[in-house]
């Protein structure tokens, strides 16, 4: 297990936002591996670059120095249609807005990653009921992002993230606009989708409570590691 | 692929009603607008145009009196002219096809309990020939007739229909005050001039039983002269002014008493007034255009700025940037063509309505549809297409983070 190549590796990452006097350090030279099936959750204060890092590993944002390695593979080598590749069957994203589209209903949000990847009609609409059922979704298939609750929205958008069967769910402040209990529903769908569905997650939170899921805890503080290993209660909620 | 783009993009459309209506209205107001100014414009040119051309562009106007040179007052009344001018002119100008003398009154024509004030011409049957105008029931004048000025006439329809209706007037008397004539002829119906004057309101009597019974005196008040086919019409005026001059004795270095009218010198100035004002109407149209291709250019603008995120959604679950700019592009098509066509068609239809109640002819001209259609189809296209490729140009992230 030990030789296996970790399936992210950053290597003295950094990213620097402006120039000169207006530059920020968003990362400054971050180096961590995750290894495949784990679930990861990084902490931080704000401004501690736990977002861009995320963004990072999700190829929504490249970095200014240093190597991230994806499989082993230098992400800087890949062009943008290989980063689309990439995304499309290796990441599912879930984000603290949602971002689901508007005036579409929450079945062709979840089909949209498949409409891409090039799923037929009838096996994307079963795909796609089938991980709307699996967030607890079941009779919402046809209702706008409009017409559901945050919670409900943000089950949309993880049945959109898992869809595709992706290697890594990348879930940036997934409960920060819900409500505990909301939150709580939230976490364990993640945690069913990394136990039963031997997806690897990395989840940026800033609450420790949620952090407690994870297997392990990264806490980043001025766009580095400070700390990295078990959640305070020992991980895997509680 | 193509399929699912398309119906990515029409699923797009349907999914912003208000957008789409918008953008599509743009188009269809620019398209419609050109497309129904520029045809009436053509429209009345042509009227214009084919009315010159019913009066004869071959055709000169002989008439005593200096026409526009001469000040009130400033001469004796010029004398009139004469059969012999008439005759003259066709002797001795050899590109002269024929000349006719022509004089007209006004008169009350009775027939029966009807009566109907009517233009009566008197005048010969070289008249109708030169300028081309068919009887379509009787016949023309006899020589016989011709030379001994008899009492017959040949009616144009409207008094034709103000006397007699429906009903064959051939062979029936008409009175004319004290005259009274026997009808041989019908004139073609020419329908309404656009100079506002009713040509069929009409009836020729020979120019001698003309000059005899209506206005007693052996004076011709125009003649008309046909240019030979091919032949200039300049080079007859000048031929026929030296004729007159020598004929009407003027010394050299004094003004003519007499002016030569050409039909050409008209056409050309009226054909001229008319593309004035089809310019004028194709550039409001173009204006119109213009501000159709701003209206879609805004909406398209605002709608990609509003749909920057949208493209970083796409772009963040695995949509190649070329595969966003696909769809946005079929989008585009899909709109611009939906409004060029409701814009063709509502364009045509007005001019059509337009040319009804103005009367002109109704002749779209394919280039100008398919100009506007293509113009109003590239700026959909181009606004459509740019903007949303500078949003799936930048990192995913960044059109995430775009409000």
């Amino acid at each position: 297990m030990a030789a296996a190549i970790p399936l992210i590796e950053f290597r003295d990452v950094s990213k620097i936002y402006g120039h000169g006097e207006a530059e920020v350090r968003a990362l400054d030279g971050a180096s961590f591996k995750i290894a495949e099936g784990d679930f990861v959750a990084i902490m931080g204060p704000s401004g501690s670059g736990k977002s861009t890092a995320m963004n990072l590993i999700g190829c929504l944002d490249s970095p200014t120095s240093g190597e991230y390695l994806f499989s082993g593979v230098p992400v800087a080598s890949l062009d943008r249609d290989q980063l689309a590749l990439l995304r499309r069957n290796y990441f599912g994203f879930v984000f603290q807005g949602y971002n689901l589209l508007p005036r579409t209903s929450a079945l062709d949000n979840v089909e949209l990653p498949l409409v891409y990847k090039g799923v037929g009609r009838a096996e994307r609409r079963q795909l796609a009921l089938e991980a709307l059922a699996k967030v607890g979704l079941k009779g919402r298939e046809h209702h706008d992002p409009s017409e559901l609750s945050g919670g409900q929205q943000q089950r949309v958008a993880i049945a959109r993230a898992l869809v595709g069967s992706p290697e890594l769910i990348l879930a940036d402040e997934p409960t920060g606009n819900l409500d505990t209990r909301m939150s709580r529903e939230i976490m364990e769908v993640l945690r069913d989708l990394n136990e039963k569905d031997g997806m690897t997650i990395v989840m940026v939170t800033h609450e420790e409570d949620m952090a407690e899921y994870a297997h392990r805890l990264i806490w980043m503080v001025d766009g580095k590691v400070e700390r990295d290993g078990k959640p305070r209660h020992g991980g895997s909620g509680r | 692929m193509i399929l699912e783009t398309i119906r990515l993009a029409v699923q797009a459309i349907f999914r912003n009603t208000m957008r789409s209506t918008l953008t599509v209205l743009g188009i269809v107001i620019g398209v419609a607008a050109v497309i129904a100014m520029v045809t009436v414009g053509e429209g009345s040119s042509r009227q214009v145009t084919s009315d010159v051309e019913k009066l004869g562009t071959n055709i000169l106007m002989v008439m005593p009196g200096g026409g526009g040179q001469q000040g009130p007052g400033s001469r004796t009344v010029a004398k009139a002219f004469t059969l012999k001018d008439v005759d003259a002119i066709i002797e001795q100008i050899g590109i002269v096809e024929t000349a006719a003398p022509y004089g007209q009154s006004s008169t009350m024509a009775i027939y029966g309990a009807q009566s109907a004030r009517t233009t009566v011409v008197g005048t010969d049957n070289r008249y109708l020939a030169a300028i081309d105008w068919p009887i379509v029931m009787g016949r023309a004048f006899l020589a016989s007739e011709e030379q001994s000025g008899r009492s017959v006439c040949i009616l144009g329809e409207t008094l034709r229909q103000n006397l007699f209706g429906n009903t064959n007037p051939i062979g029936e008397t008409i009175r004319l005050n004290a005259l009274t004539c026997e009808v041989v002829g019908l004139l073609e119906a020419k329908g309404a001039s656009s100079f506002g004057m009713d040509q069929d309101d009409v009836l020729a009597l020979p120019i001698k039983t003309f000059m005899r019974r209506v206005t007693g005196s052996d004076d011709i008040s125009m003649i008309y002269v046909s240019v030979r086919d091919g032949q200039s019409t300049t080079r007859a005026k000048v031929e026929i002014e030296a004729l007159m001059r020598e004929r009407r004795r003027i010394g050299e270095g004094e003004d003519d008493d007499f002016s030569i009218m050409d039909m050409k010198q008209i056409a050309s100035m009226l054909s001229g007034i008319t593309n004035v004002l089809t310019g004028l109407l194709s550039a409001v149209a173009a204006v119109s255009l213009l501000v159709g291709g701003i209206g879609i250019m805004n909406i398209m603008l605002v709608s990609v700025t509003e749909r920057t995120r949208e493209i970083g959604i796409r772009l963040a679950v695995g949509a190649q940037a070329s595969q966003v700019l696909m769809q946005f592009l079929v989008e585009a098509i899909v709109l611009s063509m939906i409004g060029g066509l409701i814009g063709i068609v509502l364009g045509l239809g007005l001019a059509a309505l337009a040319s009804n109640l103005l009367a002109i002819p109704f002749q779209p001209n394919p280039l100008v549809v398919a100009g506007a259609f293509l113009f109003s189809f590239v700026v959909g296209i181009i606004f459509g297409y740019f903007p949303a490729r500078r949003a799936a140009k930048l990192d995913p992230i960044e059109a995430l983070r775009h409000q």
